[in-house]
């Protein structure tokens, strides 16, 4: 399978001059499986030019993950382009609610007066799933979903395909309450869809020194990242859900102090960016580096 | 700077995994059971009631967990397990609440009220059974 980074701004867009080497749009990544289906993971701003790519490169069958509902990983879906082409199928999958169907929690955001168009006049046909908490195949790929630490109903993915697997935990605070450094892991949040991920793409909002003003927002520091990503016992980590005001040079010494406390990690962590591809096959992992 | 990689044991829920972090945040007695009934957690509040930590003790049985309080009514007759509110709120899937006599590692045996709830998940699922005591009188030493 192959990734590519659309979107990893966290909260909201961030577009501006100090923000392009690691991009300003939010949270949105697309993974191409070998049988030809596409998964949408979150669908954020980063979806609106994955819309536009895709015109060119229409995917045998389209599946969007989403992992929760807040905006920033909800607000692309009424600019990618596919959902407005006559008869496409498409499938969205998010996370359940004993209360409201995921098409009326998404309707809330794709109607008046949020949004001139309405879902249910959409031309593309689409239907709608709860999150997978047992796995389902999609193509070639099992697609797994569990409920995770953030606010509100949240769900992080796990996708194999061919030995392969590629984790997705954008929005996560598994230290809320707990002491990653000596809980169980199978008492960690995520711990069960992450577990020796290939690739684990992980929210790694804040600084250390940052976090204590936002316990309880639903977002990791970056010690608490590295710790879940060890504990895990993930191969590659990819810093994602970068706070929207982080700099280009703010995020590279959130990477630096990464590399520094904990240098067993320190070839195997990188920071996501816009355009970043990353391939998982029969050959080692393979990803993509930010343009300088 | 890695840390230990334990052996991890089955999978928790988030339910279950928010609960024990509660628990950890309280200084009131809290015991937790997976779906199964082992009691899979309790704090350190709890661990006065069983002499010894949870790090110490690990996971045990429900049924050894009750015998080990001697769980009683007030009137001193022995409350089977499936009778106690953990045991109502795992079989039954309901809360439940009594007063209890529960005898603690030193002997001193105590009226409690204990208070069990199941954690049923969004398609009613079950996902353990959270069981708070609260103590309701002066410590009375036995003998």
């Amino acid at each position: 399978m192959r990734a590519r980074v659309w979107g990893c701004r966290g909260s909201i867009a961030a577009p501006g001059p100090d923000t392009v080497r690691y991009g300003g749009n939010t949270s949105c990544v697309e993974i191409r499986l070998s049988s030809g289906h596409a998964l949408v993971l979150d669908a954020g701003t980063g979806m609106r030019p994955l819309g536009v790519a895709m015109q060119e490169d229409m995917p045998t069958e389209l599946h969007i993950l989403l992992t929760h509902l807040h905006l920033d990983h909800l607000q692309g879906l009424g600019f990618f382009r596919p959902i407005y082409v006559p008869g496409r199928e498409i499938h969205i999958w998010g996370p359940s609610s004993p209360v409201q169907h995921l098409a009326d929690r998404i309707a809330m955001y794709l109607s008046p007066p949020l949004f001139p168009v309405r879902l249910e006049d959409l031309p593309s046909r689409i239907t709608f799933h709860d999150a997978p908490e047992e796995p389902v195949s999609i193509g070639s790929a099992t697609v797994r979903a569990a409920k995770v630490t953030h606010q509100g109903p949240t769900v992080g993915y796990r996708v194999e395909e061919q030995g392969r697997s590629f984790v997705y935990l954008p929005d996560h605070e598994p230290s809320l309450g707990a002491d990653l450094r000596t809980i169980p892991p199978e008492w960690m949040s995520g711990h069960d869809i992450a577990r020796g991920a290939d690739v684990l793409l992980h929210d790694a909002q804040y600084r250390d020194h940052e976090y204590g003003d936002h316990v309880g927002w639903g977002h990791s520091s970056i010690g608490a990242t590295m710790q879940f990503a060890i504990k895990a016992e993930v191969d590659r980590l990819v810093l994602f859900h970068h706070d929207p005001y982080h700099t280009d040079i703010e995020l590279e010494q959130l990477l630096a102090d990464a590399k520094a406390g904990w240098p067993s990690m320190a070839d195997r962590v990188m920071l996501a960016h816009e355009g970043m591809s990353i391939m998982l096959g029969a050959k080692p992992v393979s990803v993509g580096h930010p343009a300088r | 700077m890695s840390e230990p990689l334990g052996t991890p044991g089955a999978p928790r829920s988030l339910p279950l995994i928010l609960a024990r972090e509660l628990a950890s945040s309280l200084a009131t007695p809290m015991f937790l059971l997976d779906p199964g009934g082992m009691l899979v957690f309790y704090n350190d509040a709890a661990a006065m009631l069983l002499g010894k930590s949870f790090a110490e003790l690990g996971e045990i049985p429900s049924g050894e967990f009750g015998a080990a309080l001697d769980l009683a009514t007030p009137d001193g007759a022995p409350i089977r397990l499936r009778d106690s509110p953990s045991g109502i709120a795992l079989i039954e899937r309901r809360p439940a609440h009594t007063v209890l006599m529960a005898t603690a590692y030193d002997g001193a045996r105590r009226t409690y009220e204990a208070t069990a709830y199941p954690l049923l998940g969004g398609a009613g699922e079950m996902h353990g059974v959270v069981a708070v005591f609260w103590e309701d009188a002066p410590a009375e030493h036995a003998g």
